[in-house]
């Protein structure tokens, strides 16, 4: 049997149909994540057409995008919060899965959360299995060697329907991280280099598989950083292959397996990894060793220099220029010491305990300098609670930052947490696109730490001068 | 879905590239629970001022871009969220085909699911594009090319399938639910339960 990479294995395992020349593959999905913005209308057809939700089973729901960060203590809050359409979307959803059959983790559960952040969490994200949902960071369950990635409501319904999805078989790229990082550099900053390397359609018709020593040294919260921005490359999905970091993370999850069931899956996930051999489409290594915290300095996520770098000079491209102006900065000059207006700390890129961490050891003694409004939202409900049992809310709240209640929030605005026109916000989410955080809004992309520095001094600022005093 | 073989258009132009799904629809219009009336929305941000006023400077506002039923648009179109609102917000407004040298992969699937075309073109063809707004061009998905108005064609990707369910105006879920029952020979042969 030829060699294969650890996306052949996953698709080759899931095929109900194989794909021909004039036909997609029928490929089986084993987990279906939904939330309340990309369903509705996946419902509306399944209903109109009078098809049940195949597996509910196979389902889980949560309420992240167009939710409140702040407290409700009924429904009725809702439309106060964040607004009647928002609201009304909310209670669609609640309406549907109810309907369905579909476990939700609402607002009652202590469990809700941003949807890639609580489907690791609760270990129903494993090695192996197909992962859908309708959200293009899906592709941060790769981090567990599963094939995620994100589609469209049309696709949404059609797993709900019939449990499948019509799908060519993608090609591979293979990114190869070797180097030992330095202190204050994270996985946030290898993936920015990643696309600043690859451009934002540099992966685009690829799934991206990352290998190499400093991949296999990271965490599983550091791997899905790396694989969440997978799409931010062009790649619909990134993955990872399961390891023992992998493995010692999922053991005694709530939806793990368990007993024999557990050391069974273990002995199909150690089987997951690429043979040795195993060929992609296109391949590219990076060395880390002398990576500095990366920042964005434009309006995608490729736009990015390291922090003690320069914009790069004006090549007289249109594109380029528009995004400058946009942003308000300068061809050639640095982006270091720039004042800055907003910090969100939060979103299923950087939301997750050990983020939070990070945040937290900069933050530790010190104050939110001036007028920097500093919001910190963890990525789920159970975040929230690990978290306040450390201690880490009272040292964001002492130092003057906001401690609210888990979502997407400031990511993308669709809860009426935004960034004002003009206004500049070091966030750790996953876009700097126009707009992406509040009309006019002007977004830098960056780590927890780097975030947090901002923080502190009111300027974008290298987090590796504070971590040294 | 309507049955789409040929047509013609003129087209408008927006040259910037990497134009992403939250230029196509911002996400404060997200949080609708129907596809319907999303014309309204496309490219707010960029169509619209402060005031809610037309930007008379944006080229979908301009007199010559009434009733233009293409877009040509910059390199790697439709990248960032799996919003389908993109595609919807676009044909809603009166967009059938979108022509880029690439075009974004769940950009592109959302679009195939509802009859936008999603037409990926050579440099030279997409740079005389770029410096000619306006010109009709006839995008024919039954020969998978385009044709300009000098009579020259390029051709563009599209697999049999997407191509047989454009010209038929065939919907997906019914071909799934076709196999309905494969699904389920595959559900209890498979050696693990997910």
């Amino acid at each position: 049997m030829t060699a294969r990479s650890l996306f052949e294995k996953v698709w080759d395992d899931h095929q109900v149909v194989a794909e021909t020349a004039d036909t997609p593959a029928v490929l089986y999905i084993d987990l279906h994540l939904i939330h309340e913005v990309t369903t509705p209308e996946a419902f509306n057809v399944l209903k109109s057409r009078g098809l049940p939700v195949r597996r509910p089973d196979l389902t889980l729901a949560t309420l992240d995008h167009s939710t409140p960060t702040l407290p409700i203590r009924s429904l009725a809050d809702l439309d106060a919060l964040v607004g009647a359409p928002a609201a009304k979307q909310i209670r669609v959803m609640l309406d549907n899965c109810r309907e369905a059959g579909i476990r939700m983790l609402d607002f009652d559960s202590g469990q809700r959360g941003i949807v890639h952040v609580i489907g690791p969490e609760l270990g129903i994200t494993q090695p192996g299995k197909t992962i859908v949902c309708g959200d293009s960071h899906t592709s941060t369950h790769g981090a567990f060697g599963a094939l995620a990635f994100g589609i469209g409501t049309t696709e949404v319904g059609h797993v709900l329907a019939t449990q499948c999805l019509l799908q060519r078989k993608p090609k591979t790229l293979a990114i190869n991280v070797n180097g030992r990082l330095a202190r204050g550099v994270g996985a946030k900053d290898i993936i920015l280099a990643i696309i600043g390397r690859i451009g934002v359609g540099g992966g685009t018709g690829h799934v991206i598989e990352y290998r190499g020593e400093t991949i296999s040294a990271l965490s599983m919260e550091q791997r899905m950083t790396i694989c969440n921005m997978s799409i931010e490359g062009g790649a619909r999905a990134g993955m990872i292959a399961p390891d023992d970091t992998t493995i010692g993370y999922l053991a005694g999850r709530p939806l793990a397996p368990s007993g024999a069931a557990w050391d069974q899956a273990v002995r199909r996930w150690r089987a997951l990894p690429a043979d040795p051999g195993a060929r992609y489409d296109r391949e590219v290594s990076l060395d880390v060793a002398k990576l500095a915290p990366m920042i964005t300095f434009g309006t995608n996520p490729g736009m990015v220099i390291p922090i003690d770098g320069a914009v790069p000079a004006d090549t007289g491209d249109a594109s380029f220029r528009k995004s400058l102006q946009y942003m308000g900065v300068e061809a050639g000059k640095p982006m270091l010491g720039r004042p800055v207006d907003v910090v969100f700390i939060g979103s299923c890129t950087n939301s997750r305990l050990s983020d939070l961490r990070e945040a937290a050891s900069l933050l530790q003694g010190r104050k939110v300098s001036g007028s920097v409004k500093v919001m910190i939202v963890p990525g789920s409900q159970t975040v929230k609670q690990q978290a306040e049992a450390e201690g880490l809310d009272r040292v964001f709240t002492a130092a003057g930052a906001e401690w609210r209640e888990s979502g997407c929030s400031m990511c993308l605005g669709m809860n009426g947490d935004t960034v004002a026109r003009g206004q500049l916000c070091v966030s750790t989410s996953n876009r700097n696109f126009e707009g992406r955080q509040g009309i006019g809004a002007r977004t830098v992309l960056a780590s927890p730490l780097t975030a947090a520095a901002a923080a502190v001094t009111g300027r974008i600022s290298d987090p590796r001068e504070l971590l040294a005093r | 879905m309507d049955k789409i073989t040929r047509f013609t258009s003129r087209t408008v132009v927006l040259p910037q590239s990497d134009i992403d799904t939250d230029q196509i629809v911002p996400a404060r219009f997200l949080t609708t629970t129907t596809r319907k009336g999303l014309g309204q929305a496309l490219f707010a941000d960029w169509r619209y001022d402060s005031a809610g006023q037309p930007r008379p400077d944006f080229a979908l506002n301009q007199p010559a871009a009434a009733g233009c039923g293409i877009l040509v648009a910059g390199h790697n179109f439709g990248c960032g969220s799996s919003r389908e609102h993109a595609p919807w917000a676009l044909l809603d407004y009166g967009i059938g085909a979108v022509i880029s040298t690439g075009i974004a992969d769940i950009f592109r699937n959302n679009s195939l699911k509802n009859g936008l075309v999603p037409v990926i073109v050579d440099a030279d063809t997409h740079g005389w594009l770029l410096a000619h707004p306006g010109v009709e061009v006839t995008v024919d998905v039954d020969a998978r090319s385009i044709r300009l108005p000098d009579g020259r064609t390029a051709e563009f990707p599209l697999d049999g399938f997407s191509r047989y369910c454009l010209l038929n105006g065939v919907d997906q879920l019914g071909y799934l639910l076709q196999q309905s029952e494969a699904i389920t020979r595959f559900e209890k042969a498979r050696a693990w339960q997910p």
